[in-house]
């Protein structure tokens, strides 16, 4: 296995040419397009683009091809059991709210849901909404002081109330990856549901559902390296059957009458309205792209340039790693002793180092961290040393300047 | 590129790290709280008024050396004003900082305007702009009572 070529990659990402010198370091927020997706995209409504499961014509008939073979892309990329398993959505979010507004109706009073103290808000607050509307509890599952996820603290709050588990794949702050598998095997033991949110791990490395065993497994397509707006909610089919409909109009029914209204069966019943029928085909555009380089060389390069960030930054004095433990990837979050995170991201601005700074949409974990946020560098297959290099240069800068 | 001294200059480094006047008072007259969503950083402004006249004012809370120095040289220059010279210098920096047509002050306020001048560098970096002003818009509120937490976005 040879490792990726980030240098010639990024001939692949248009933006680097428009952009001349550009470190971008973003990518846990959102990855950049390259050019297969965009030129994929543009080619489908120029081509091939009609709407979906309506028209006679050949044309709608070729974009409803296009569209669901983008779907059986997803079934494929999650190594799910049946294309009926791939709910398209408009990202991670809505795709959480669906399964806490939908499977959640079911939920009663007394009932509990576990999170653990790490999650990004799209994964606590639909909950949280969730546990209020049904009067069951949310439940927090801890970390420990190294930022590793607590198993057996996690084994002790599973109840035979207990309903849901909803946590992080990879977390979104410290790049810590979870044990997902042994937590499935633990919640189901004890009767509960499990949904992973696989964003950050999804577009990084290799995902099975059915090794995993977990029922739901979400993720965004724009962090994927594909369009945004575009994004995936796998269910295992008989618990998406189960579920009554989310949003409801058409493209979704079967029968509709004054009187009452008989609904698709999954994924349909979940895709109410025109989709987002060119974002899904950007998506499978983006899976092959990815799949094409191989998500374990996408991981061993992520992890050396990881391990090569840890080191890098763990030289600059009064620098301070953010959690994570030893099973880090990716993510690179870090405070400057004495210098709020906004101030380090305007001077790492200034030399050219996009980073995100502040909560990271995880005020909790901030609060249990004991910092208003943090500066967050994340990576992406486009990325190498030289940006390591260059992020590590800015921030030694930014040290000088604020300690003068 | 603009020059990041222009911005960081050291009156703002000093008193982002070293920020006058940070403290609760303890039996203020009015109190506002200000809160940046986007970044987490709060700040709550305390009022001693005395008829008119602004008798003491603090400030405590967390943010960045922009929104910290901000609110520590407005705490500076506005004890002892009236309500009225409060205003116009708001006016005026808020002007200064969104790049706005110059606003101006009567004479006697020219040097306290002039004490604000450091923080215009902000300008230059409108994702910052806030951090200058939100100290401000929370003094604002708290003339304005009602108890009410100003958010920047």
């Amino acid at each position: 296995m040879s490792g990726l070529d980030p240098r010639a990659l990024r001939r692949e990402f248009p933006i680097y040419d428009r952009n001349p010198g550009l470190v971008f370091l973003d990518s846990g927020a959102s990855a950049q397009k390259p050019r297969a997706v965009i030129d994929g995209i543009a080619e489908f409504y120029r081509s091939d683009y009609a709407n979906v499961h309506r028209g006679v014509y050949q044309l709608s008939a070729r974009s409803t091809d296009l569209f669901e073979a983008a779907r059986e892309a997803v079934r494929a990329y999650l190594n799910a059991a049946d294309e009926r398993e791939i709910v398209f959505v408009r990202g991670a979010t809505e795709a959480i709210n669906l399964v806490a507004q939908s499977w959640g109706a079911a939920l009663r009073e007394g009932d509990e849901v576990v999170v653990s103290d790490l999650e990004h808000h799209s994964n606590l607050v639909p909950w949280q909404m969730a546990c209020r509307r049904a009067g069951a509890r949310l439940v927090v599952a801890p970390t420990d002081e190294t930022g590793e996820f607590d198993l057996a603290a996690f084994a002790a709050l599973l109840t035979p109330r207990t309903r849901m588990v909803a946590l992080a794949h990879i977390s979104n702050v410290t790049g810590a990856i979870l044990p997902v598998e042994a937590v499935t095997r633990l919640a189901h033991d004890a009767g509960a549901l499990v949904l992973l949110d696989g964003c950050q791990a999804a577009p990084r490395i290799p995902v099975d559902v059915r090794a995993i065993g977990c029922d739901f497994y979400v993720f965004s397509g724009h962090k994927c390296y594909g369009p945004t707006g575009t994004g995936v909610l796998y269910g295992r089919y008989a618990a998406l059957a189960a579920m009554p409909p989310w949003q409801t109009g058409g493209g979704m029914i079967t029968h509709v009458a004054y009187d009452g209204t008989e609904f698709q069966e999954p994924p349909h019943r979940f895709e109410a309205g025109t989709p987002d029928i060119a974002g899904a085909v950007g998506l499978a555009k983006a899976l092959g792209f990815v799949e094409a380089l191989g998500r374990d060389r996408i991981r061993a390069h992520e992890e050396a340039l990881t391990g090569y960030g840890v080191d890098a930054l763990s030289r600059i004095p009064g620098l301070d790693l953010v959690g994570g433990g030893q099973r880090r990837l990716s993510i690179l979050s870090f405070n400057l002793d004495g210098v709020h995170p906004h101030d380090v991201g305007t001077v790492l601005d200034r030399h050219g180092v996009a980073v995100r700074v502040g909560h990271h949409c995880a005020q909790p974990l901030m609060d249990k961290l004991g910092v208003a946020g943090t500066v967050r560098a994340s990576l992406g297959v486009y990325n190498d040393e030289t940006d390591i290099d260059r992020l590590a240069a800015a921030v030694e800068a930014c040290r000088e300047m604020f300690s003068r | 590129m603009m020059d990041l001294r222009e911005l960081y200059q050291d009156i703002i480094l000093d008193h982002g790290r070293h920020p006058r006047n940070f403290r609760a008072l303890e039996h203020p007259t009015h109190l506002a709280r200000g809160h940046n969503p986007l970044c987490g950083d709060r700040v709550t402004i305390y009022l001693a008024l005395d008829g008119e006249r602004i008798a003491d004012v603090s400030f405590d809370g967390r943010g960045c050396a922009i929104s910290t120095a901000a609110a520590s040289l407005m705490t500076e220059v506005l004890k002892g004003k009236t309500v009225a010279e409060a205003r116009a210098l708001f006016a005026r920096f808020h002007a200064a900082v969104t790049g706005g047509d110059e606003v101006p002050v009567p004479e006697d306020l020219a040097d306290d305007a002039e004490r604000l001048a450091p923080l215009t560098g902000v300008k230059a970096y409108p994702v910052r702009v806030k951090c200058a002003t939100l100290p401000w818009h929370a003094f604002e509120a708290a003339l304005k009572g009602g108890g009410e937490t100003v958010k920047t976005e």
